[in-house]
């Protein structure tokens, strides 16, 4: 049915008028709320930006430190980078891993509830990831991984430099974060695994294949995409997780690259919920500066990931 | 003719093969645990694991071919990432759990933080002193607000891109809810901190503040799944509305909405159970308080999981007693979070119009 007979169609019945003027208001109210998306969109750049200048554009030595913004945020972005980098090495494998599992391993019965399992995971708090990471993972490490590192490995420059015995470690913190991220990635790639057309599948055991085969041949290449962007999605959740860092990384200042020291970069969002509570003035105006940066950060990589997941999906079709 | 028979039939693994496998790296496990750590169960159990995917290859190498190897060697894995994955999750629980418990009391559920001298003299002689319920009240109170503001707005604007909507505007708002999905929580509490200078000027916390970083966090989420389901709604029924002259927006309210109720109640749901356990942003709007404040206009409000963190980071005096508290309050926050969860898929499941079941 087109549009004019629809409206022509209204205008005639009983209801005519007030019919017609329901649906303005109606029409009104729903086109007045997504064009609040947008005014708040903007919003969060305008306003972030209106606080986050004064701190950008200040005297050094004003600040404590006395450091520019540059040499403030950078040490910041540094680790944020790299915290959510170590996050997605550990969690990508194991993301994909426990997808395939679900969706073409695991009976099927079985796969419903596992499924659940790892949604509920997803909505567990970080806060309380936060604090099980300090209290079971950081002394279970320091005991027994890090001083092992420390002896054995040390020529790597990921492992230098004296062993944590607090546990409180860049490698802690990216492991508590891949944890964290580690469901969004099995979630989206478990869909796109689940979606692998039958047709595709049944040909390649017709052929012989083992499972391990058919999955190298029909899974994966139908689920690259949608694999990468779920990654992504991942990646960006690790660059902005606030909480599970801040309780568990013991921070200084500067670019460190050892993962098993107490000497560790911070990221921007742990440095924030750190610091914002009991700060005023310009400092508080150069922490919303960092969010700033933060927030461009993670919209580039989240664009990136639709853009990967658009390619991908036109590619499929065609 | 026959080479292909009997390399179909060829040699395969028996179960006593497995078996014996098993055991085999269980008696390396041992072996490596020893010669390296000491012999203790946890090792011999982890050296265990990391070995047996390799003994898998190497049996099946020997006794079968390459390709079936290599199959047993990915199922083998895949199964150990899934075990992997489950333990830290069993771990949390357990801790949480085990650690909750011991404070989880009533003195948990009705007391506040405003501890007299003589609460704390009686906290020194190990007593349990001090609660969070002005944390639940403020958590209440605050998601209550996100819900207000993110419920509708996501409703009506997933009401627009579905139904009313055409063209450029559409595409805007469509791409402009997924960055707001990518927005990190914590620059959510800072714009809704940039809002509310402008108002009420530098330094306020209010529950409104939170309620609205919340809301940023929670509108996409209501957005998304609400357009998914209004989709859902065959066209029939609109078109065999609009044919008994209903207008349009009675349409919506009577035909589509209804059709479509089961999936935006579990997708709202489960949007709160994705933001009731936020706490950056609440870290930087709403602070903490000692007491219940059920002003949300006026004043800091302690909420769960703030209130978890600083019990944890900051517990005072003695250690213990407040990261007790901390752990109960986690604890709380997990079963809230478990509860609305299961909540929203029962909720889908019980009110899912009959024939689409």
């Amino acid at each position: 049915m087109t549009q004019s007979t629809i409206e022509s169609a209204q205008g005639s019945g009983v209801e005519g008028r007030t019919g017609r003027f329901g649906d303005r208001i109606f029409a009104g109210l729903s086109k007045g709320a997504g064009v609040l998306i947008l005014v708040t969109l903007a919003g969060v750049a305008l306003f972030l930006f209106r606080e986050g200048y004064p701190g950008i554009n200040v005297d050094p030595s004003e600040m404590d430190g006395s450091d520019t913004f540059i040499q403030y945020v950078g040490p910041l972005v540094f680790g944020t980078i790299f915290a959510a980098l170590i996050a997605l090495a550990i969690a990508a494998p194991l993301a994909i891993a426990v997808a395939l599992f679900i969706s073409h391993y695991a009976p099927r019965r079985v796969a419903r509830t596992l499924g659940y399992l790892i949604d509920l995971l997803a909505a567990i708090p970080s806060v309380v990831f936060g604090i099980w990471g300090i209290r079971v993972l950081a002394p279970l490490l320091a005991q027994n991984v890090y001083p092992w590192l420390g002896d054995n490995a040390s020529f790597i420059p990921l492992f230098s430099g004296s062993a944590s015995t607090s546990g409180r470690t860049m490698l802690t913190a990216g492991m508590v974060l891949a944890v964290v991220i580690l469901p969004i990635i099995t979630a989206i790639s478990r869909e796109v695994f689940l979606q692998t057309p039958r047709l595709h599948e049944e040909a390649s055991l017709a052929l012989g294949a083992t499972k391990w085969e058919m999955i190298r041949q029909a899974v994966i290449p139908y689920g690259r995409s949608g694999v990468i962007s779920g990654a992504m999605l991942g990646l960006g959740r690790a660059l902005g997780e606030t909480m599970a860092v801040a309780i568990i990384l013991s921070p200084s200042d500067g670019y460190f690259w050892s993962i098993i020291t107490n000497q560790n970069s911070n990221t921007i969002a742990s440095n924030i919920a750190l610091k914002f509570p009991e700060s005023s003035g310009l400092e508080v105006n150069r922490l919303i500066a960092t969010g700033l940066v933060l927030f461009v950060i993670t919209f580039g990589v989240n664009a990136l990931a639709r853009r990967v997941a658009a390619a991908g999906f036109s590619g499929a079709d065609g | 003719m026959s080479t292909l028979a009997t390399s179909m039939t060829s040699r395969r693994m028996s179960n006593q093969g497995h078996v014996a496998v098993g055991l085999a790296t269980v008696a390396v496990g041992f072996a490596v645990s020893a010669a390296l750590n000491g012999l203790s169960p946890s090792w011999v159990i982890v050296w265990s694991f990391m070995l047996y995917p390799i003994a898998v290859y190497v049996s099946s190498r020997i006794l079968e071919d390459r390709r079936q190897a290599t199959d047993r060697l990915v199922r083998v894995s895949v199964t150990l990432a899934f075990v992997v994955v489950v333990l830290p999750l069993a771990s949390l629980v357990w801790t949480v759990i085990r650690e909750g418990a011991a404070r989880f009391d009533a003195t948990f559920l009705t007391g506040n933080m405003r501890l007299t001298p003589e609460d704390l003299a009686a906290q020194n002689g190990g007593e349990a002193v001090g609660g969070a319920f002005h944390a639940m009240v403020g958590t209440l109170i605050v998601t209550s607000v996100a819900a207000l503001i993110a419920i509708p707005l996501g409703l009506f604007t997933a009401i627009y891109l579905v139904e009313y909507g055409r063209g450029r505007l559409v595409k805007a708002i469509t791409s402009m809810v997924d960055v707001m999905t990518g927005i990190p929580s914590i620059v959510a509490g800072l714009f809704s901190y940039a809002l509310f200078v402008l108002i009420l000027g530098p330094g306020t916390r209010t529950g409104l503040a939170g309620g609205v970083a919340l809301s940023v966090l929670m509108t996409p989420v209501v957005v998304r799944s609400a357009e998914e389901m209004l989709r859902l709604v065959p066209n029939e029924l609109r078109e065999a509305s609009y044919a008994l002259g209903v207008p349009r927006w009675k349409t919506i309210v009577k035909v589509v909405l209804p059709t479509a109720i089961a999936g935006i109640l579990t997708g709202s749901t489960l949007a709160i159970a994705r933001v009731i356990g936020e706490t950056a942003p609440l870290l930087v709007t709403v602070g903490l308080a000692q007491e219940t404040n059920l002003n949300p206009f006026d004043g800091r409000m302690t909420t769960l999981p703030v209130y978890t963190y600083y019990q944890y980071v900051q517990p005072g005096i003695p250690t213990d007693a407040g990261q007790s508290r901390a752990w109960a309050a986690a604890l709380m926050l997990v079963i809230i979070v478990a509860v609305l969860f299961t909540l929203g898929r029962v909720l889908a499941r019980v009110l899912q119009p009959k024939g689409m079941r």
